[in-house]
């Protein structure tokens, strides 16, 4: 049986995410791992407190992961909202934005009402897309 | 810190347009949000996105306006003033042009079961917006005044 272990994700500065994914987000440190000997490569990832599953917050890269032109397109693309979306759930949408608009967040959408729940969004300071989901299960004429 | 790249500002102008596009929100408001100049502004979004910011604008209101023609029963003019537009005439028109037929056979064109379909809503709005149609030229015999189906073309 396999099962979800981690997701990576592209970030313009791994400071900064920590600090939002912990700080804001409310997420806890997991991993912070440097190696010399790949170029400072840093290892950094996140959790949530009741899950195994960690959030890797990864360098955009260029040397000597990539070539510089690589690595810039992608720092484009995220920067540019562009390099995919985190989903994350909630059992309580309207309670977690009052939260995390308290805690410096700003929505690019507030929780609405769908079909399938109650869903709000947000970027991180990179601009990857979060969404936040309260499931519902209960379908929304 | 590194400093952010040009595209992170003019991407907190899209969201700002996706956010308040039915509170009247403009280029020159978009621009304020980028903290570019009006005319930098067009210009650097337009190589960025694609598109023109007042296109993006238009385009997110019809999607809009498409979603609450498939969902509501609200009347066209209605629709019209709820994505932020004023004139229910150009509406209809601008919107007759993009989706090739008017907003009420748009209305008839789509049973409201589309509504129950389990897909995120912000993927519906990413995958649910129009292609922008340009205005034809004043001198195109082509022209239509009439408010119906206008060829792609």
């Amino acid at each position: 049986m396999i099962k979800l272990d981690a997701v990576q994700m592209w970030v313009h500065d791994q400071d900064e995410a920590l600090d939002f994914y912990t700080r804001k987000l409310g997420m806890e440190l997991r991993q912070d791992v440097t190696l010399p000997e790949m170029g400072d490569f840093r290892w950094l990832t996140v959790g949530t407190p009741d899950q195994e599953v960690e959030v890797v917050l990864m360098s955009v890269p260029g040397p000597p992961m990539t070539d510089e032109a690589t690595g810039q397109e992608i720092r484009s693309l995220v920067a540019k909202g562009f390099a995919g979306t985190l989903f994350l759930g909630t059992d309580d949408c309207q309670r977690s934005y009052d939260e995390l608009t308290a805690r410096g967040v700003v929505f690019t959408q507030p929780p609405e009402v769908r079909p399938y729940g109650i869903d709000a969004g947000f970027r991180d300071p990179s601009g990857n897309s979060v969404r936040l989901t309260q499931t519902t299960g209960v379908a929304v004429p | 810190m590194t400093s952010l790249p040009i595209e992170r500002h003019l991407l907190r102008a899209r969201d700002l347009a996706d956010r308040a596009f039915a509170d009247g929100v403009d280029v020159e408001a978009m621009a304020a949000a980028a903290g570019l100049s009006r005319a930098h502004f067009s210009r650097a979004f337009k190589r960025t996105f694609g598109q023109s910011p007042h296109v993006y604008l238009l385009t997110r209101r019809l999607e809009r306006a498409a979603s609450l023609l498939r969902h509501t029963d609200r009347s066209v003019a209605e629709v019209c003033m709820a994505v932020g537009l004023t004139s229910v005439g150009s509406f209809t028109t601008t919107f007759s042009r993009t989706y090739a037929m008017s907003p009420t056979a748009y209305r008839a064109a789509y049973p409201p079961a589309t509504a129950y379909a389990v897909v995120p809503a912000c993927v519906r709005r990413l995958y649910g917006r129009p292609g922008h149609v340009p205005v034809p030229p004043a001198s195109d015999p082509a022209r239509s005044e009439k408010t119906g189906p206008v060829s792609r073309a």
